[in-house]
């Protein structure tokens, strides 16, 4: 029950194409690379193990038994409660973000199975408004905890967001309250919660569920942090550290359990589930 | 008063004349008294004294988003420790998170709330820049939110109600706030909340300055002071991503829906603490008062609730937050 969409997104990152092939340039080693053998790959880098955007789609295909995929809440939809205009609409930035991603809004929740395991598996859609959360964000996690506690179901939660979304004000805000609250109840439920932080995971989702996991992933190279490092930068005026609010930075400092390259993902969440003791049904 | 705001002049002038007068008054004998015995200066103070009041009710009436952001941080405005020197007796400072470090930007307690014996939080801004280095501004490092963390967790054990005071620009964004997990002690502190078994009532008292309030403000009922603000981004970072000018920062508060008869419409706040004619600064004793009543009749309402009927009351308050479409239905 997939949206229909353009094929897989890799033209944010689109350098050249000449031939028949279209060539990428990798955002880490500057190798070029065709875009076939980068989808192969799922957009990480042979050479240097740079982890490229993926597409939500891709990340389903990943990480779930084919097929087994059944979302949940497709059809909500934001509104635009402030009235809120910065030079565009909001409803304008929503209507054009829909026709951009082919996704309602900035995140995909749903059931599906992990090497026959059955998870509620969320992924944030970063190229929705940055995967920002406003209230459909906020409501669809709130209702993949709930429904994971009612049907026991372990959580696996992939965060690529900027924050909370600016358009929906105070009502952002009050999103971060709404799914930790959920998360709570999952965690008196004794149902595991994998929590993933992608690139990136910052702002109200870092300060909220994101690092609250049993077990906290971050992708190699994850953007992970409170701040945003121009405000950090503005408020300290000094420039900052090498490799700052990386995933392996704040593996050093201690907010990470693991780093794990996104191919390996499938095993090691599976894996963490039955050591979690959670049944597979 | 030391600071004045623009528009606030024309009251601070005539406020300024009154105690001129005040002055005269005190230094002139008897004699000053007409035929009947009365006082004419006196008279004439009392008459202007309303008049200042009349003045800043008007002025205050019309008042944009901008200008009550403005009033939220106010220089002379109460802080948390205004009121609470006035709201709470016996009490009895906690500092530290046990881990690293005492947070001196957010404050924290026991005490008595009219008699009876409660948990305090709240933000402490400083008076002044000595002051404000040792606050810093209200704007707590990760030690600040794991000492509120501890004081959820101990107010839980003991069973006592928490009262917090929200008045932050927001968590502090440094290298050692980033380094010593800001986004995990906000997070942590959101999930002690909704876990708590007791009364907890957040009072906005200044600036409500996104994750970094929130903070303090999972609660089962949320007030606001009527010149207070509550938004997910200052104003100014607003304007600075909207529209890469953070002088736009009025047309920012405008948008954001940041003021306390917004903040009811939307829902988030349960309730409007007025404020003395010209703001909290022009009289602590009046406002606390307010305050007073305020989380008087909260606590009546929620003292009658279990252990698990407040964690789900405060569930059901923020489950409901938020606007959405089901476009298949
Ligand atoms: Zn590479």
């Amino acid at each position: 029950m997939l949206p229909a969409r353009k094929p897989a997104g890799l033209d944010a990152s689109l350098k050249q194409s000449f031939g028949k092939g279209v060539f990428r340039k990798c955002d880490g080693c500057g190798e070029t690379l065709t875009a076939e053998r980068l989808a192969a790959t799922f957009e990480v880098c042979e050479h240097c193990g740079r982890h490229h955007k993926l597409s939500t789609r891709r990340w389903l295909e990943l990480l779930l038994d084919e097929g087994s995929f059944h979302a949940w809440d497709a059809d909500l939809v934001p509104t635009d409660p402030l009235g809120f205009e910065d030079g565009k609409r909001y409803p304008d930035r929503i209507s054009a973000a829909q026709k951009k991603s082919g996704w309602k809004d900035a995140i995909c929740t749903g059931h599906g199975t992990m090497f026959d395991r059955p998870v509620a598996f969320g992924v944030f859609i970063f190229e929705f408004l940055g995967g920002s959360m406003g209230s459909v964000v906020g409501e669809k996690i709130t209702r993949m905890f709930e429904r994971a506690i009612a049907e026991r179901l372990p959580v696996i939660l992939l965060s690529a967001s900027g924050g909370a979304r600016m358009q929906e004000g105070i009502l952002s805000l009050m999103q971060m309250a709404k799914t930790v609250s959920a998360r709570e109840r999952l965690r008196d439920a004794r149902l595991p919660f994998i929590s993933v932080s992608l690139n990136p995971t910052t702002g109200g989702v870092a300060a909220s569920f994101a690092l609250l996991g049993d077990v906290n992933i971050a992708e190699p190279g994850a953007l992970i942090g409170f701040a945003g490092q121009r405000v950090i930068e503005a408020t300290i005026r000094q420039t900052l550290p090498e490799g700052f609010q990386r995933a392996e930075f704040l593996k050093d400092h201690g907010m990470i359990d693991r780093i794990v390259p996104r191919t390996e993902m499938k095993r090691e969440f599976e894996r963490i589930c039955a050591l979690l003791h959670c049944p597979t049904v | 008063m030391a600071f004045v705001l623009p528009f606030e002049k024309p009251i601070a002038d005539l406020i300024g004349r009154v105690r001129e007068l005040r002055a005269v008054a005190v230094l002139r004998g008897p004699e000053g008294l007409d035929d009947d015995g009365d006082d004419p200066i006196e008279a004439e103070l009392k008459a202007l004294e309303g008049r200042a009041k009349d003045l800043a009710k008007e002025i205050f009436a019309d008042l944009t988003p901008w200008q009550k952001v403005q009033l939220s941080r106010h220089p002379a405005r109460p802080y948390t420790l205004d009121y609470v020197s006035r709201l709470i007796t016996d009490f009895t400072e906690l500092a530290g998170d046990r881990r690293f470090a005492e947070d001196e930007s957010l404050i924290a307690g026991l005490g008595r709330f009219e008699g009876r014996p409660v948990a305090v939080l709240g933000h402490q801004k400083g008076r002044g820049a000595k002051d404000n280095v040792r606050r810093n501004f209200g704007m707590p490092h990760p030690e600040g939110y794991r000492k509120a963390l501890r004081i959820y967790e101990l107010a839980d054990r003991f069973r006592l109600p928490i009262l917090t005071f929200i008045d932050t620009p927001g968590a502090y964004p440094g290298i050692g706030a980033e380094e010593r997990g800001q986004s995990e002690a906000i997070g942590a502190c959101l999930a002690a909340m909704a876990r708590a078994g007791v009364p907890i009532i957040a009072t906005i008292i200044g600036e409500g300055g996104s994750g970094g309030a929130l903070a303090l403000g999972v609660a089962n009922e949320v007030f606001v002071l009527e010149y207070g603000t509550y938004s997910v981004i200052t104003p100014e970072g607003c304007a600075s991503i909207l529209w890469k000018d953070g002088s736009k920062a009025d047309r920012a508060a405008a948008q954001m829906r940041m003021t306390a008869d917004e903040l009811f419409g939307l829902g988030v706040v349960d309730g409007v603490v007025e404020e003395p004619a010209g703001g909290a600064h022009h009289d602590v004793d009046a406002t606390a008062d307010a305050i007073r009543a305020t989380l008087r009749g909260s606590l009546d309402r929620l003292s009658s609730l279990t252990p698990h009927a407040l964690a789900d009351h405060r569930y059901a308050r923020f489950r409901r937050l938020g606007t959405f479409v089901d476009s298949a239905v």
